[in-house]
């Protein structure tokens, strides 16, 4: 460095220090041969003249300017050295002999430092520090877009040599579609079709008008399901030949089928071929039923056609790292204020926040601003009721939807067609249930709970359940018999502190009490349903269960479950007519 | 905040000037200190305008204060030997450069040392070499004082050396040292017996004239 060599003489001259503890004589110093009078150089770049003394330049030797080599741009007719190189640029390699350190300026491209620097012999390590980050990243930003550019380059539409295989034909053709008019027309043609699946998965949950003879509203996938089919059919050959025919035209096969575009082709044909497999099983087709949301990949398929599409998926892959520290960092985030919410409102009665895990919900919640209400109360019931309420209208469809598609039911007509006025009325409707059904559980001192709660309540015998509530097995029966079958299911309830076996026949009148088989999943579903709905207006307590046995119950349990729905409903009401009076409720705390 | 306490720390150091780097570094900034004329140093130096003006412009680009302490210093004379550790030897040559004992060496400090070491007369580069290894100044070298001067050098060398520093090297250099330097066995080297023994050494007087063509 300039520094080292400014102190040589002098770190030579403190020698002298050392000679009388040497024992042997000195080496000879090295003789200069000519002269170290400093001069004064000129140098003209392409007409811009620098001065500057011999002695900056001989700081670094091992650069142009500071070896013999610039003798050979010595002009003798004007005594200086010529260089017909970019003045401005020379300014910074000047100065870099001047100080010691290297600048990058700022508003010069890359590529013109990087060939200054090579012409004058200089190292780009030496970029001081100050600068050193910028020139990293701008030379890293200038080697990427030569990438792209060689790369862009090597997809050209060129002519392919005329003796390619019919293979390679075909695997260009997939490629650039605008060299031949058959790979336009392919292009367009699957571009159509992927067009046409995603319209049609769009459409068929749309609601078409009724079939003759039934009141109720279909999407027009079960509508017209045999058309929807053929169409999906037919999109998934196109889509399975144009894969085939990749696959076989791709040069490196095993290349082509790990790159991301034949795996969303996989994707979105897959469904469709396990639906074809799959035999008509209850249990599966619950899983069957989430395998058709990826028919929605097909429309990644369109980034074969969109060069805005993949740029978009290059984008995420670039900053693939920061998103994965931004979703850590989230993560993070999340599991500390849940901790913290969970352990601040431990003490709490009937809080919400019942363990870690539960508090992530509300964390994220409001992490995100969606914003949920907690009641004052805090108990679950008005958890999840508000958590339905707040902004969970897809939920909300959900019970609508299998409550259409019940049969049996006929008093929905409430629910005709307008989702949002059928979820407002509801509401109201469902407040002023609640505070009913609320100011009976006052009146009683129990609450009610459901089938699935109370087994368990009965299997572990554990006092003092925190249990959701629920209830009504005929939800979808309408919301003026809701509290009905609920009572019945109360009397069909019994102490816990009676045996097993009794508690399990309970279970199993519970089981009776649904009149048809099918019922069951909807019915537990809607159950659920229920649940959020019944939420109101809950006090916050842990309540000791509410199981009371009734006398009667096995007599009223044949007739409910031989009578047809209309009747159900009638043999219902009567006994929620009589629960009042001719019940008589044993209080029990477990 | 910061300026507060910076010139807060500035005031604290003038009142006692501490060897603490960090606020040395900014005296330095806050100090310059400009060198005499040029003509007073010609007068009392050995060297030519030219030459003081090439050192100059060496020292100023180095040091644009105007001074070196010695942190600074050990560093520069630690790139010179990049094997062994100098700093011990570039603390007993700062202290002797450091003719004022203030902490830094100035320009004419500088200058004045190469003078003597360049162009100065056999004498005066005896009494600068006794200098530099009285360390407390005390007039005589010491057989500790000595044991320190060499270990530092031989410190320079540092590990990998050949033949490997085996057994007490140093000790068996400062006892030959001693050999030659204490006429009267006292055990101490004043100042005469040194320029008395060096100049009946005729090795060293030709290294001596060696070094005058440094600049």
């Amino acid at each position: 460095a300039a520094g080292v060599a400014t102190w040589l003489p002098f770190a030579r001259a403190a020698a002298v220090g050392w000679l009388p503890l040497a024992t042997k004589i000195m080496p000879k110093p090295p003789v200069e041969k000519k002269s170290r009078n400093d001069e004064i150089l000129f140098v003209n770049v392409s007409g811009l003249r620098f001065q500057t003394w011999k002695n900056t330049l001989d700081r670094y030797p091992d650069t142009l300017l500071g070896s013999s080599e610039k003798e050979f741009f010595f002009n003798e007719d004007t005594q200086e050295y010529f260089f017909d190189r970019d003045p401005e640029m020379f300014r910074h390699i000047l100065n870099f002999y001047r100080t010691g350190k290297l600048h990058y300026p700022r508003q010069e491209c890359i590529q013109a430092f990087d060939e200054e620097l090579a012409f004058y012999g200089i190292v780009p390590d030496i970029i001081g520090d100050c600068c050193m980050e910028e020139y990293r990243d701008r030379k890293k930003e200038n080697q990427e877009r030569l990438a792209e550019d060689t790369e862009a380059e090597n997809a050209t539409d060129a002519p392919l040599p005329p003796d390619s295989t019919r293979r390679e034909r075909l695997w260009r053709a997939f490629e650039n579609p605008h060299t031949s008019t058959m790979a336009l027309v392919f292009y367009y043609v699957t571009g159509f079709f992927i067009a046409v699946s995603v319209i049609a998965n769009v459409v068929e949950t749309v609601p078409c008008r009724p079939i003759k003879g039934s009141k109720k509203e279909l999407p027009c996938g079960e509508k017209y399901s045999l058309a929807f089919f053929c169409m999906d059919t037919a999109c998934v050959l196109i889509f399975t030949f144009e894969y085939l025919m990749r696959l076989f035209a791709a040069p490196s096969r095993c290349k082509f089928m790990r790159s991301v575009m034949s795996v969303i082709d996989v994707v979105a044909i897959m469904p469709y071929y396990i639906g074809l497999v799959m035999p008509e099983n209850e249990d599966v087709s619950g899983a069957f039923v989430t395998l058709r949301v990826f028919r929605v990949f097909r429309i990644f398929k369109f980034s074969r056609h969109s060069q805005g599409l993949r740029i978009l998926g290059y984008t995420l892959k670039s900053c693939a790292s920061e998103l994965g520290f931004l979703l850590f960092s989230l993560t993070m985030a999340i599991i500390i204020f849940a901790t913290v919410m969970f352990y601040a409102e431990k003490g709490t009665k009937g809080t919400n926040f019942t363990s870690i895990p539960a508090s992530f919900w509300y964390t994220i919640v409001t992490m995100t601003t969606l914003g949920i209400r907690l009641s004052k109360k805090g108990t679950t019931n008005a958890f999840l009721h508000y958590k339905e309420e707040g902004g969970f209208q897809l939920r909300e469809n959900e019970t609508e939807r299998e409550m259409k598609r019940d049969s049996i039911h006929s008093f929905t007509n409430a629910a005709d067609g307008d989702g949002a006025l059928f979820l407002k009325n509801r509401s109201s409707f469902e407040h002023q249930h609640h505070h009913l059904l609320h100011c009976l559980e006052k009146t009683t001192n129990h609450e009610f709970t459901d089938e699935l709660t109370f087994s368990e309540m009965c299997m572990t015998e554990s006092i003092g359940y925190r249990t959701s509530r629920s209830t009504s097995i005929s939800s979808q029966q309408g919301m003026s018999t809701s509290c009905c079958p609920r009572r019945a299911k109360r009397r069909a309830i019994r102490l816990a502190n009676s045996t097993v076996s009794v508690s399990r026949g309970s279970v199993q009148e519970l089981d009776t009490l649904q009149v048809q088989k099918p019922f069951r999943p909807q019915s537990r579903s809607s159950l659920n349903a229920r649940t959020e709905d019944l939420k109101l207006n809950c006090d916050d307590r842990d309540f000791t269960a509410a199981i009371i046995s009734i006398p009667t119950p096995p007599a009223n349990t044949p007739d409910e479950s031989l009578a047809p729905s209309p009747a159900f409903h009638s043999i219902l009401r009567n006994s929620r007519s009589g629960s009042f009076t001719h019940e008589t409720v044993k209080i029990s705390s477990l | 905040m910061g300026a507060v306490v910076g010139t807060l720390t500035l005031q604290t150091k003038q009142r006692q000037p501490t060897r603490d780097k960090l606020d040395d570094e900014l005296e330095m900034t806050m100090v310059c200190h400009r060198p005499e004329g040029l003509e007073q140093l010609e007068a009392q130096t050995n060297f030519t305008k030219q030459e003081l003006q090439v050192l100059y412009r060496g020292f100023k680009n180095e040091c644009p204060s105007g001074v070196v302490n010695e942190e600074t210093f050990k560093h520069i004379y630690a790139q010179f030997f990049p094997h062994g550790d100098a700093s011990t030897y570039a603390h007993y040559l700062f202290n002797s450069f450091d003719t004022r004992n203030d902490g830094s060496i100035k320009f004419e400090d500088f200058v004045m040392g190469l003078s003597t070491l360049l162009r100065g007369t056999v004498r005066e580069k005896l009494e600068w070499t006794f200098h530099l290894y009285d360390i407390n100044s005390d007039g005589f070298i010491s057989k500790e004082e000595m044991t320190e001067i060499v270990r530092a050098i031989y410190d320079m060398m540092g590990k990998y050396t050949y033949p490997a520093l085996k057994g007490d090297v140093p000790k068996q250099h400062v006892n030959a040292f001693f050999e030659k330097m204490d006429r009267n066995k006292d055990g101490v080297v004043t100042l005469e017996e040194f320029v008395l023994a060096c100049q009946e050494d005729e090795n060293m007087m030709r290294s001596m004239q060696l070094f005058e063509n440094v600049m």
